[in-house]
């Protein structure tokens, strides 16, 4: 589905991603995680589009997509979620989610009918709200959504866009313990159906969510596999999981 | 409901206008509310861009100027027809705001508004240079536009007409904005980097907006040169591009009443200060001023909250 092969970033003398080789099988779940700094933001960003690599590939779904910009990957069915909440603040929650479907319902050089009375916007809209359990906030403004929701909502707007690949980057950032639970138990519901990358720090939720993981520190990869091969490797205990 | 009532007394206030000015033997009030109205053409124009668009433009000016250019150059070569006048100010409008735009929407912020300005200079000092039009001091109108059953040089039919037209583009506006054109105009003018991860690509969308406000502009161009009977470059200048700007946000950005709200309330103050005192301007400003920093949202925004 995803194959990356030597991706690199550099920021001045930082080296944020350096080499990457990646593999994200179709229907898995694949969790990057890594500490703080270790350029996990700067990978889902150039896997996206919004970042341009220096040097390496990216193909997704046998097509190299490593020049085209986020919306074209976007339309391509490339579909990212941000660390850093980022919706519509003066939009409610349905128009947000509309939003999303009509970027992939054709051009939207339509001048005349009102788009929030659209059925074919909003039926499908209101439908991935009910399954991100925002179905009766529909009608809130985004910016009044609380923070948990608006993480949610940040989830619903990647989905509706029909996505054969979710990058999720810490959909569980800011969010209470009750809170995480239920995105946990959300995101295991799209695991099935959905082939997801997910930077997350909540280990707890790696554990739970992963198929595979890869630990990425200081721009390297320095470790894929299953996640009980993950929690026994010594090489990664030492670099990520605190132990020596 | 309480919109369509403040348009339906503001709308039925506006038509009472002339034939209750002229029975107080006022005919000067209609002359002005006339530019007024047209003026907020360009401002409700200025608003899809700006408002709705968050494209600071400060040179929208460029396209009064070359609207009323349009009328005056075929006039000065003999063409009166109001048809073909008012076709060829939004046409060259339209192809002017197409080149404008297709560089300058490839910058954002400080470099948006710089460019838009210096094209707008370009064409003012052409304006300038221009001795056959008349250059620095312009030129007056041979003849008005011709239009079949309807006479410009009566102000009152004139009157009518721009009040149909100003109702035209407000509701044109209204349309667009709230269409799925409008949505990705306003989605990317709120969130950019949101807009582009669900897979709008923003540049086509806004090039084709800022199409549409200059063709917009162009037309209210026309009525002014029409209005003034005289046209000089002054009409392209950067204060002109300022007023309109400043009835945008004075009026409340990205509302369908504010522009001309904005308008109506710059004009009608500084008609009734400048009667008052030659240093009108000393009063203006800062009432101006206080008026940004108390209303947010512009004068529209006291009346109503923005939609969802």
């Amino acid at each position: 589905m995803l194959e990356v092969r030597g991706l690199t970033k550099t920021f001045g003398a930082l080296r944020a991603s350096d080499g990457i080789d990646l593999d994200v099988r179709e229907g898995e779940t694949h969790a990057i995680i890594g500490p703080n700094g270790a350029g996990k933001t700067t990978f889902i960003s150039q896997l996206a589009g919004d970042l341009r690599p220096d040097a390496g590939r990216i193909v997704f779904a046998g097509e190299d997509v490593t020049r085209l910009r986020a919306p074209r990957r976007a339309r391509k069915g490339l579909a990212r979620s941000f660390q850093i909440t980022s919706i519509y603040p003066e939009f409610s929650a349905l128009t947000n989610v509309a939003l999303a479907v009509q970027a992939h319902a054709g051009h939207s050089f339509r001048c005349w009918r009102d788009a929030r009375r659209d059925a074919a916007l909003l039926d499908p809209a209101r439908r991935v709200l009910e399954n991100v359990g925002l179905g009766g906030r529909a009608g809130t403004l985004a910016a009044s959504l609380s923070h948990g929701e608006q993480r949610q909502l940040e989830v619903a707007m990647a989905l509706a866009t029909g996505p054969r690949l979710l990058l999720l980057d810490e959909p569980m950032a800011g969010m209470g313990v009750e809170e995480s639970q239920r995105m946990i138990a959300f995101l295991s519901t799209l695991k099935r159906r959905h082939t997801i990358v997910l930077v997350e720090h909540d280990m707890d939720a790696v554990f739970r969510l992963a198929d595979r993981i890869s630990v990425l520190v200081y721009g390297r990869l320095i470790a894929t596999g299953e996640p009980a091969a993950i929690r026994a490797n010594p090489e990664v205990r030492v670099a990520y999981l605190g132990e020596d | 409901m309480k919109r369509l009532i403040g348009w339906v007394v503001g709308v039925a206030l506006l038509i009472a206008v002339p034939p209750l000015m002229l029975a107080l033997g006022q005919p000067f009030y209609v002359d002005l509310v006339r530019r007024i109205m047209i003026l907020a053409i360009a401002a409700v124009s200025l608003n899809l861009i700006l408002g709705y668009g968050g494209m600071v433009s400060f040179g929208h000016a460029a396209y009064i100027g070359i609207g009323a250019y349009a009328v005056g150059v075929l006039g000065f070569y003999g063409v009166f027809s109001g048809w073909l006048h008012f076709l060829v100010a939004i046409a060259a409008s339209a192809v002017v705001a197409l080149a404008i735009g297709a560089v300058s929407i490839r910058t954002s912020g400080v470099y948006f508004i710089m460019i838009t300005l210096a094209f707008t200079q370009m064409l003012y000092y052409l304006g300038i240079s221009v001795a056959e039009f008349g250059g620095d001091d312009g030129m007056r109108l041979k003849r008005r536009s011709a239009f079949p059953l309807l006479d410009l040089n009566d102000p009152v039919q004139f009157y009518y007409l721009v009040l149909a037209l100003m109702l035209v583009a407000v509701y044109l506006t209204y349309r667009i904005v709230n269409s799925r054109f409008g949505m990705v105009l306003r989605a990317t003018r709120s969130n950019e980097a949101r807009s582009r991860a669900i897979g709008f690509s923003p540049y086509p969308y806004r090039l084709v907006a800022f199409v549409i406000a200059g063709a917009m502009c162009g037309l209210a161009g026309a009525l002014y040169g029409n209005h003034t009977n005289y046209i000089t470059p002054g009409l392209m200048s950067w204060q002109q591009s300022g007023d309109i700007m400043f009835m945008v946000i004075l009026g409340g950005m990205a509302s369908t009443a504010g522009p001309v709200l904005g308008a109506f309330v710059l004009l009608l103050l500084e008609d009734l200060l400048s009667g008052w005192t030659e240093h009108w301007q000393m009063i203006l400003g800062p009432l101006l001023v206080l008026s940004v920093i108390f209303f947010r949202r512009g004068l529209a925004g006291i009346f109503y909250k923005p939609d969802a």
